[in-house]
């Protein structure tokens, strides 16, 4: 191959057509709640992990509707429970977590 | 004998208002455009958030109002003050002469082909909200696959667009796409639904239980971003461009159909006669109630009032709630004077 | 696709466009890109359909690669501008016709940022004056050199010795129309066909006998970008944007890509090589790669000039299979002859891509 200096960029287009949502769906499939989270970030607001590691559970959520990679992320969480208590749709998020943990450990 | 009140425009508003002065004693007399009552609403299929019938709403209707006089495909020719009266002269002919004129002359349609970029009246697969319900009604429409794998809702089409000269929010859309998603939900379990929204404004009863329905029950993937781009495949899909803004990247994917919602936008009709007798227009078209707040009804000259859509976007419940206020102002006017 | 939905697009921007008498103004850079296309269209005009096309060898850049750049202010740019409007005043002319999308794009915007701002267009006469002791008018009528040939598409079909036709199978070829950014997207009514449908070229591709393609990524951008292929590290997503339009364009298996503007047929020639050695795909027939032609050389090709005095020799990308689809005939050993039949010497030529 010939070196010109420069090559082709990645795309960071997310393409609907060939995600792969097999995980979100095994979540959804145990934890229904998952698909009513609405984004607010009330959960990344009050998190402990948040402002030190990047953790946010509203961009788990939609990573996950975007294959890609969340354990980084969920690595960070501290089960601290605190966006269980903000989460305005009532979604037992600290579950949710360990439900994802259980998902990635099988 | 009974006192004659001119209503412009059959829809649910100039029907609502037609049936409650019938009860108060008067002689409502109905002009209507087109050739059947119900404006807008005899298009649609079910309303939200009940699904009620659009067709038993208007049937139950209709069969209140029948000692009211209807003009069908009437037009008002000229509207002039007579001393403390109106007269108002139509394309048939026929004179009225009346104290008190309600103008329920609703809204139009946003034409969705304006917006270019979405590409309605172009690509095969891409139709409006209106389109939609006349499926549910009929369904009879080429451009519907039989089995579709996938299918969009583009909110705000029309709507919250300066460019497009509309600032308003049509207030429906955002629920009517929803309703609309599980709808569809509901006839193809299989598909996947995608509504592309700027905010979900979702401010009537029942209307966010109607959202989190169709986010956990129906599964509807909601992705706020507005569609920029349009674009044809050549197996006849679209392909669709947007951001999807929460997490801050470009997306796009293809769909077998795409659903635009277009908003409401003033009636030029209304302009027209809004002219004729000197009417306030407001800067977004619509006609200018002499408040937003307490007068809705009412305009700037004694004896005109005013009724649902005509002075800015509405819902169902509420444009009948504002007929129903109307016909008050009517009444104490009538018998004040 | 719908093709009355276009149809009534196409009949909502369409633009006055004076039959005769242009005051032609070249490109900086397409003589060196695609050196007969400029020389087509003054041949086309003044001695195929008869027509006054003037030009002066006064006239300069209009700055418009600079401005895009972001190296020099807008009001430079005006005041050369306001030279080039002199000129034409002076030679008696106002119909002005640039040979270049971005050089359009600079005198709509200009124009139109005058209309808007009159105190800016007194200062720049004032500029001009100071500069240069020159006063102009402001052309009655502005066309892209592009919008003249879509004018005269029917007259140039009438003489046409080819069409855009597969002459073993009688199929109209399938082409691609790539219209510069700077034509349309800023000011949509100015462009033959609006911004999201653009009429001009496909309304010479239909006059002489092909199918235009529509494809998902049509509207996207060529990729050039001035700031970002000039620099060299930017360049990978200069040629990343082609990329993705081959990418879309691929399934529809199209013959050829017609263009306006400077830059587009030069990149989407020209990165095809570039892609190919990077992923080793080609988007053509057999290892070829589609090629690219301006409207220019589309129109010489119909008309029977020979393709190698149409400098069709320069292009990356083989012309030859399209040449023989639609029955041209030429001389391949006179490929690389140039004027007074001189050997111009043989380009080395890459494996990667197929070339003739």
């Amino acid at each position: 191959m010939m070196d010109f200096g420069f090559s082709l960029s990645k795309s960071s287009t997310i393409n609907l057509d060939t995600v792969d949502t097999t995980l979100y769906k095994k979540l959804c499939d145990m934890e229904p709640d998952a698909r009513i989270c609405m984004s607010c970030g009330s959960c990344s607001a009050s998190c402990t992990a948040a402002s030190f590691s990047g953790m946010s559970l509203r961009k788990v959520i939609l990573a996950l509707q975007r294959d890609q990679d969340v354990r980084p992320m969920l690595s960070n969480c501290m089960l601290s429970g605190k966006c269980t208590m903000v989460c305005p749709r009532a979604i037992n998020t600290r579950h949710l977590i360990l439900t994802l943990y259980r998902i990635y450990d099988r | 004998m009974k006192e004659n009140i001119v209503i412009i425009g059959g829809g649910i508003a100039g029907m609502e208002a037609a049936k409650q002065l019938l009860v108060l004693g008067y002689n409502p007399i109905i002009i209507e455009q087109q050739d059947h009552l119900g404006g807008h609403v005899s298009q649609w299929h079910k309303l939200f958030p009940d699904m009620t019938s659009s067709h038993e709403l208007l049937d139950g209707l209709s069969n209140q109002i029948k000692d009211a006089n209807v003009f069908l495909e009437t037009k008002v020719n000229s509207i002039n003050a007579l001393g403390d009266s109106y007269n108002v002269i139509l394309n048939n002919g026929v004179n009225i002469v009346a104290k008190a004129v309600l103008v329920a002359s609703g809204f139009h349609l946003f034409d969705a082909a304006k917006k270019e970029e979405y590409g309605y009246g172009v690509y095969d697969r891409v139709i409006t909200n209106a389109d939609l319900e006349a499926w549910f009604n009929k369904r009879a429409d080429a451009r519907i696959p039989e089995h579709p794998k996938a299918v969009g809702f583009v909110h705000c089409v029309g709507s919250r667009d300066l460019k497009a000269g509309n600032s308003q929010c049509s207030k429906v859309c955002c629920t009517t796409a929803i309703k609309q998603a599980i709808e569809i939900k509901e006839i193809f379990p299989e598909t996947e639904v995608y509504c592309f929204y700027m905010d979900l404004r979702l401010f009537g009863k029942k209307y966010e239980d109607f959202y989190i329905n169709a986010q956990r029950d129906f599964g509807v993937h909601f992705i706020r971003g507005r569609v920029s781009e349009v674009g044809e495949t050549i197996d006849n899909r679209v392909q669709v461009k947007a951001e999807d803004t929460l997490t801050g990247k470009p997306l796009k994917v293809t769909l077998d159909l795409l659903v635009l919602m277009s908003g409401m936008v003033c009636n030029p009709r209304t302009n027209e006669l809004a002219e004729m007798i000197g009417l306030n227009i407001d800067d977004d078209g619509f006609l200018k109630s002499k408040d937003n707040v307490y007068t809705i009804m009412e305009s700037n000259r004694p004896g005109i009032f005013y009724a649902g859509a005509c002075t800015g976007t509405k819902t169902v419940p509420e444009t009948v709630a504002e007929a129903r206020a109307a016909v008050l102002s009517i009444h104490h006017y009538l018998t004040q004077a | 696709m719908i093709t009355e939905g276009k149809q009534k697009i196409w009949s909502d921007y369409q633009k006055e466009i004076p039959d005769d008498h242009w005051y032609y103004v070249r490109s900086c850079i397409r003589q060196n890109f695609f050196p007969a296309s400029e020389k087509m269209f003054t041949e086309i005009t003044q001695k195929v359909l008869g027509k006054d096309l003037y030009e002066t060898p006064h006239h300069t850049t209009c700055g418009g690669i600079a401005y895009h750049c972001d190296t020099i202010p807008q009001e430079t740019v005006m005041t050369i501008v306001a030279r080039q409007f002199a000129l034409m005043t002076e030679a008696g002319y106002e119909n002005y016709v640039p040979s270049c999308i971005t050089s359009f794009g600079n005198y709509c915007e200009i124009l139109e940022t005058w209309h808007e701002f009159p105190e800016l267009e007194a200062k720049i006469r004032e500029n001009l004056w100071k500069a240069c002791k020159r006063e102009f008018k402001k052309p009655k009528y502005l066309a892209h050199t592009s919008d003249l040939i879509y004018h005269w598409r029917n007259a140039i079909a009438a003489k046409a010795k080819h069409h855009l036709v597969n002459k073993e199978t009688g199929e109209p070829l399938k082409i691609v129309e790539h219209i510069g950014c700077h034509y349309a997207k800023m000011f949509p009514s100015k462009g033959v066909g609006g911004a999201e449908y653009p009429y001009v070229l496909a309304g010479m591709v239909e006059s002489w006998g092909g199918q235009v393609v529509d494809y998902p990524e049509r509207r996207h951008c060529c990729g050039y970008g001035f700031r970002q292929y000039h620099v060299k590290a930017n360049r990978g997503y200069s040629v990343s944007n082609t990329h993705k339009k081959f990418e879309s364009m691929e399934p529809f298996h199209p013959d050829a890509i017609i263009t306006n503007c400077p830059g587009c047929p030069y990149f989407l020639d020209r990165w095809q090589y570039v892609i190919a050695e990077q992923t080793g795909k080609t988007y053509g027939k057999d290892g070829f790669g589609i090629p690219v032609f301006t409207y220019e050389e589309m129109a010489g090709i119909i008309l029977g000039y020979d393709p190698w005095d149409l400098g069709l020799q320069l292009h990356q990308v083989a012309v030859e299979p399209f040449l023989d689809k639609i029955g041209v005939e030429y001389d391949p050993k006179a490929k690389y002859l140039g004027m007074n039949k001189e050997d111009i010497m043989r380009p080395e030529l890459p494996k990667s891509i197929k070339c003739c």
